[in-house]
């Protein structure tokens, strides 16, 4: 008789409660006399901005899941009715709509305004454009981070660092002033250092995907995992979150079981999954035994996996850092050869670049991409497009043509290579 | 033709030689001479100038350019302006130039030199960071520090060094080309009918495809020729043009609102032209007099943050000063940043008051016929209701 799975499904479940909570506590922070700050993902500084006791919205992450929810649609058409254009980002006219229409969560939620909007501008000018208009609507202060964006390979330059740590350290003022608290040195601190730890195992559970078959999913699966990291880092649930997790991962890899019940191709995926079809996306691929083994989404809160941590020693040093090396904030020559080196270390047949009209800044660049790996690196890839807020741009038939072509295509030859 | 009809037209042929035979032979007529081309918006071109280079504007391809190859590097919802400069790129029309500055003006302009970079590995390809907080006490420094570094990135290929004194003789030339600018555009505000808005916007774009020595003689010419020209003042409403301060408008989008009776009397036509609103407060240090100005003297922009509140409180008091009628928000297909600013203007000008039309356009648009119907109709109804206003009062 076989042992019993111990952390079966720990993954999404904890999640599912720690999301539930997390949201919870936004909905009674001004009730509690709570600040709140509004900021994006990509490069956050929340650990630094919870060192002043501030609740933290991020409205990507509540497009995210209007989208997922069925309900991007809906605020999407409110935004386009204020005047908002068929052809800017879904997730900024998601987020409008929603505010337009009284900010209620698809779960329930009523989100709270902001007191302060903090633009940690890592990646993406529409980020600048997206809080100048909540700015307005609110009526709130707006602070700007401005994360220079990175050129040649070599990482942030001493410069860059030297620009984005006195933006925080002239953040740290404001929040003073807004907060009426003092900067908790110590508290931020402590908050690094369980930053620090779930990175680490995060990292473990990303890189557990080098084995075959791989454990994991890591797009479909992993977006679900990237959660708290990217919204409750450098706290002590996140941590406990990562422990959960990894031990379920490693409990996989013991038994030797992954997501498909027989990996048949591993496949690298670059850019956002298309949230409001995101089961019907996922099946496409899951009919054909395809795992992901590394996606650049899973990233799009912060690069971990070539080494970087935040580090309590360097508190502003590594956060400037962190926010400067966010995927979308590096250069194409950068995310190139990331995603070639995870073809390379995750033994990957082939590339799957999807393409959404909404984010130029993840976008731009990946037909180039498309052909540099089709015909520089000779890695199999398939480029497809959609949205990933607006459901209308999901064209599901072409979508599974697309998709179906190109594994029948990588079918064939390897069994012609083998004959 | 006479004198004035001719420089017209000789701007214009300047604009739209998709094969850049003008600056070819200028670069061919003496040894060492450069040319590096700069993406909108905004670009130092003191900085080029001063750095033994001409600053090339690339203003996209206009209707004069199929965009076949570009097609397989940049999906079909990216503007025309970033495909037709690929395409440029790709049949070898740009390889005059020596180099490229991209900036980050939006993502697409940011992504897109990372695509230039891999495309032209033998062009040098630069990126100039403009600073988004202007309220960081290390702004200026980072800003100043970009320069510098482009400075010794432009150096290396020109091989001339940019030293205070050739900075403050380029801050001296483009200062002059502005002022000029700025003494068109008066013309332009005070009688549009003597300056049409095609002419206008042609003398505009030159400036970006000429030795700015031989620009500013060829305005001042102009401008001394203007006031005699034989011309019949017109009825029209008077509108400020927005939006379009990156990719440029047809010139036969320009040419139906003037036949439309809606006169452009201000506008952000070739922004980067007119990127300072006054004169360069002048110091003892050329580079932070350009440092001071991007931060003190730049027209509130889209393209770099500031209070976007300011931005559209500018719109309005542009409205006003111009004695405008109304904003005609006149947007290329798939500007994110244009796009995002209509709807916190809109709602300014609703607020105040002032009608507004919105159009948008391609490079390769066929038709304006729609954008004639909707400019007559936009004219007509602002007469129609100042008179209606004046029969009441």
């Amino acid at each position: 008789m076989s042992e019993p799975y111990l952390h079966q499904g720990a993954g999404q479940r904890i999640q599912k409660d720690l999301l539930t909570r997390w949201y919870r506590q936004l909905e009674e922070a001004p009730g509690r006399g709570e600040k709140v700050a509004y900021l994006f993902i990509s490069g956050n500084i929340g650990e630094l901005l919870q060192a002043f006791g501030m609740r933290l919205v991020y409205p990507e992450v509540n497009a995210l899941q209007c989208g997922i929810k069925k309900a991007a649609g809906a605020n999407i058409l409110a935004a386009e009715d204020m005047g908002y254009s068929g052809d800017v980002c879904g997730y900024v006219k998601n987020d409008i709509g929603l505010m337009a229409k009284g900010n209620h969560m698809p779960h329930g939620t009523q989100l709270p305004p902001p007191d302060l909007l903090v633009c940690n501008y890592a990646g993406c000018a529409t980020y600048l454009r997206w809080f100048e208009a909540l700015s307005r609507y609110y009526g709130a202060e707006m602070v700007v981070l401005d994360v220079p964006y990175l050129q040649g390979t070599e990482g942030p330059a001493p410069e860059q660092v030297r620009y984005v740590v006195r933006q925080l350290e002239e953040l740290c003022r404001v929040c003073e002033r807004v907060t009426g608290r003092p900067f908790d040195h110590a508290g931020y601190r402590r908050a690094l250092e369980l930053s620090r730890r779930s990175e680490g195992l995060w990292v473990e559970i990303l890189q557990s995907a080098r084995r075959r078959p791989s454990p994991i999913d890591a797009y479909f699966e992993a977006v679900f995992f990237m959660a708290p990291l990217y919204v409750m880092r450098g706290t002590p649930e996140c941590l406990g979150y990562y422990e959960a997790v990894h031990a379920e991962v490693m409990e996989r890899v013991l038994r030797g079981l992954g997501p498909a019940a027989a990996e048949e191709v591993r496949i690298v995926v670059e850019g956002p999954p298309p949230w409001p079809h995101f089961r019907a996306f996922g099946e496409l691929f899951k009919r054909w035994g395809a795992v992901c083994v590394a996606s650049t989404y899973s990233k799009v809160g912060g690069v971990w996996d070539f080494g970087f941590r935040h580090d309590p020693g360097r508190p502003m040093e590594s956060m400037a850092e962190y926010m400067l090396g966010c995927y979308t904030n590096r250069n194409w020559a950068m995310r190139s050869r990331m995603i070639r080196d995870y073809v390379r270390d995750y033994q990957a047949d082939a590339l799957v670049i999807h393409s959404v009209k909404s984010c130029r800044s993840f976008s731009v660049g990946q037909a180039d991409l498309r052909e540099q790996f089709i015909r520089d690196f000779g890695v199999p890839t398939l480029f497809i497009e959609s949205d990933l807020a607006d459901p209308r741009y999901f064209a599901a038939a072409q979508m599974k043509n697309r998709i179906d072509a190109f594994f029948e295509a990588l079918e064939h030859r390897r069994v012609t290579a083998g004959a | 033709m006479s004198r004035l009809e001719s420089l017209f037209s000789a701007a214009r042929a300047a604009v739209e030689d998709t094969e850049f035979r003008a600056l070819r032979a200028w670069k061919e007529e003496q040894p060492g001479r450069h040319c590096v081309g700069f993406f909108p918006v905004y670009a130092p071109q003191e900085l080029l100038w001063a750095a033994g280079a001409l600053p090339v504007a690339l203003w996209g391809g206009g209707d004069q350019v199929e965009v076949e190859r570009a097609d397989a590097r940049l999906q079909s919802f990216i503007c025309s302006i970033s495909r037709s400069t690929l395409e440029l790129g790709m049949t070898g029309r740009l390889d005059f130039l020596d180099g490229i500055l991209f900036s980050s003006l939006c993502d697409v302009a940011r992504n897109l030199s990372g695509v230039w970079q891999r495309n032209f590995p033998g062009m040098l390809c630069e990126y100039l960071h403009y600073p988004q907080n202007p309220a960081s006490g290390g702004a200026r420094d980072y800003y100043r520090g970009e320069l510098e570094r482009l400075a010794g990135r432009l150096a290396a290929v020109t091989g001339t060094e940019v030293t205070a004194e050739r900075l403050e003789h380029a801050i001296g030339l483009y200062e002059r080309q502005r002022a000029l600018l700025r003494s068109l555009a008066a013309v332009r505000t005070a009688e549009p009918w003597r300056l049409s808005l095609e002419e206008h916007a042609a003398l505009l774009r030159s400036c970006g495809r000429r030795d700015p020595r031989a620009q500013n003689a060829v305005l001042e010419e102009l401008l001394a020729l203007l006031p005699a020209r034989e011309c019949r003042r017109r009825d029209g409403v008077r509108v400020v043009l927005e939006g379009s301060f990156c990719e440029q408008p047809p010139m036969d989008l320009l040419r139906v609102l003037d036949e439309a009776h809606c006169f452009v009397v201000d506008s952000d036509l070739g922004r980067g032209m007119n990127w300072f609103r006054r004169p360069l407060a002048r110091g003892d240090d050329p580079w932070d007099d350009l440092v001071a100005a991007y931060f003190e003297s730049a027209e509130p922009s889209v393209v770099r943050h500031h209070d976007s509140a300011e931005r559209s409180a500018r719109l309005v008091e542009r409205a006003r000063a111009h004695r405008a009628d109304g904003v005609v928000f006149c947007t290329a297909k798939f500007c994110e940043p244009a796009l995002y600013d209509f709807v916190l203007h809109k709602a300014a000008l609703e607020r105040e008051g002032i009608p507004f039309l919105s159009v948008e356009f391609e490079e390769k648009m066929a038709s304006f016929e729609s954008i004639r119907t909707q400019a007559e109709t936009f004219s007509e109804s602002i007469l129609f209701f100042a008179e209606e206003k004046e029969a009441v009062s």
